[in-house]
């Protein structure tokens, strides 16, 4: 395999490991915009583990979402208490934090970066994000995913139900974080050398958008709009200097065509319902008494 | 407990927006296995006795009881464990989910629990939870419907939706805002019927609702409320003779003095 080739399949598996950081707040309705500095936290600590004590970059990464996820856990009791746009600067000012604590942090080098002894290839990291990718399709196929999407649609309703709504956001909100500390793990630990000013702002919007421009409904946007927005440069790349111009008018486009995202809730139950589930329906249909139409 | 002490009782409760006095000192009781109607004129305080008993916001004063036990203070996430489920006035149902999913989110308050949340519902083909929601989708002949997403349905078919979902909360008390409105005869007619249905089990329901011959056919008790206080109560016939509910309900002059009305509520 190219080197090219490898790196842009990396970067795939990183983006798309990203991604599902962003899309489990998204899908409990918030907006986190300082998922950039929890892959900081991510990348940082698993760094510090491996090049210190010397841990295996897998066991060293796993460690890292733990600490991000733990991080996430604390800021989440002020930082969720606002709300809409609130909550994304707040979100935003937290990412920056990080950055400004990274970029005076002597003992990780600081300004000046740092570098990663340990190195993974592209078969460890693409095991890890369909880990990831599997974990959290798991956890949306259990009452978890009802209930988080039932916070997302309607509050009020959500707790008269009996769902802790608050409980639910602060989850998805850790989870999400700690997921977004293993991709940043996962690139430290590829990339050989990581330095504060990577993980900005405009890392969190790449990320968000990804998970917008997939779709936040279903599980698997996520890992479209990653795949999507991750290739679709590359293969702009002939075009030079433009393909930027190109992305981005291809970005609106959709927007303006797909506002809901890529992949839908009603259209993947439309399709899998026609594909799988028709038959019993009616079996079941035909067995019951009539009703009055109503 | 004898079967006609009241399973809901309001005692003085109040309630104010700013200087908007919308609930003022009512008492009332639901008696137990009873359909119960709450009726009065727009801005009468229906639906913010609703919201009060769901603790969607706090009481001012007073104190709510259920089955005896005081839930004034108890958050309103928890109010549907102790037995109490609702319906909206307004369809709410969540939009992202499709007909089986929203009435799965009913099941939640039966298990909260982390091992209750982290139930794989949507991977076991026979999940328990699963075949439950299903099972009440056939037995209200909405199974159809199973998969399909709740907006595109007809307004009928998500009002009933949004009554089945309430019932997967097995609650005891069941709060209905305005379940009749906007719908066409042959709907109500089919809410009617699912309605007569689930209180053959002894569930208690109270109702908002402006039809009155739905109230009629369905209620055995009403309680009329006007600017936040309750001005009769009795049985559907009683209130129809009722000269205060007339001259609100229809400004005719009331004929004669209102000693009925304050025998009744008395």
């Amino acid at each position: 395999m190219s080197g090219y080739l490898e790196g842009v399949l990396v970067l795939l598996a990183v983006n798309v490991v990203f991604a599902y950081g962003g899309f489990l707040p998204l899908a409990a309705g918030q907006l986190n915009l300082g998922l950039a500095g929890f892959a900081a936290i991510g990348a940082y600590s698993s760094a510090y583990l491996s090049n210190v004590f010397k841990l295996p970059p897998l066991i060293a990464i796993a460690f890292a979402g733990i600490v991000a996820g733990a991080v996430a856990l604390i800021v989440a009791v002020p930082v969720l208490r606002t709300r809409g746009i609130y909550l994304a600067l707040a979100t935003f000012a937290l990412g920056q934090i990080v950055q400004a604590i990274i970029l005076n942090l002597e003992v990780v080098g600081g300004a000046a970066g740092y570098p990663v002894a340990a190195f993974i290839r592209l078969p460890a990291i693409a095991a890890t994000a369909a880990v990831v990718v599997a974990l959290v399709w798991l956890l949306f196929s259990t009452r978890f995913g009802i209930a988080v999407t039932a916070v997302h649609d309607d509050e009020t309703v959500a707790d008269l139900m009996g769902i802790d709504v608050r409980a639910f956001q602060v989850a998805a909100f850790a989870l999400g974080s700690a997921i977004a500390g293993v991709g940043g793990g996962l690139y430290a630990h590829h990339f050989s050398f990581i330095e504060a000013q990577y993980f900005n702002i405009s890392l969190s919007i790449t990320i968000v958008l990804y998970v917008l421009l997939g779709g936040t409904q279903t599980v698997i946007g996520p890992l479209l709009g990653a795949a999507v927005f991750t290739l679709l440069p590359e293969v702009l790349r002939a075009s030079a200097n433009w393909r930027y111009v190109a992305f981005a008018a291809a970005l609106i486009v959709l927007m303006a065509l797909r506002p809901e995202g890529l992949v839908t809730g009603a259209q993947l139950r439309r399709l899998l319902g026609l594909a799988r589930a028709q038959p019993r329906h009616a079996a079941v249909a035909a067995a019951l008494p009539k009703e009055p139409s109503g | 407990m004898s079967a006609t002490d009241p399973i809901l009782r309001l005692e003085s409760v109040s309630k104010h927006f700013g200087g908007l006095r919308v609930v003022e000192d009512l008492n009332l009781a639901v008696r137990r296995g009873v359909r119960t109607a709450l009726i009065g004129p727009n801005g009468a305080g229906k639906t913010t006795v609703f919201n009060l008993i769901t603790g969607v916001f706090p009481v001012d004063a007073g104190r709510i009881l259920l089955d005896g036990v005081d839930i004034t203070a108890t958050p309103s996430h928890l109010r549907i464990g102790h037995g109490i489920a609702r319906s909206f006035q307004n369809i709410r149902l969540m939009p992202h989910l499709s007909t089986l999913e929203n009435v799965m989110v009913g099941q939640h308050c039966r298990n909260r629990g982390v091992r209750g949340v982290l139930q794989p519902v949507n991977l076991v083909p026979r999940n328990r939870w699963r075949e439950g929601a299903r099972a009440a989708l056939v037995d209200a002949g909405l199974i159809e419907y199973e998969r399909s997403t709740v907006g595109n349905l007809p307004y009928g078919v998500q009002k009933r939706i949004e009554l089945v979902r309430a019932l997967m909360a097995q609650p005891r008390l069941l709060l209905l805002d305005e379940p009749a409105a906007g719908l066409n005869p042959t709907e109500t007619e089919a809410l009617q019927a699912q309605l007569e249905k689930i209180c053959i089990g002894g569930l208690t329901v109270l109702v908002v609702e402006h039809d009155m011959h739905f109230v009629g056919a369905l209620c055995e008790d009403v309680i009329v409320l006007d600017f936040g206080r309750k001005i009769a109560e009795g049985s559907p016939e009683d209130i129809r003779r009722d000269p205060l509910v007339q001259e609100i309900y229809l400004g005719a002059p009331v004929a004669q003095p209102m000693e009925r009305h304050s025998a009744r509520s008395a």
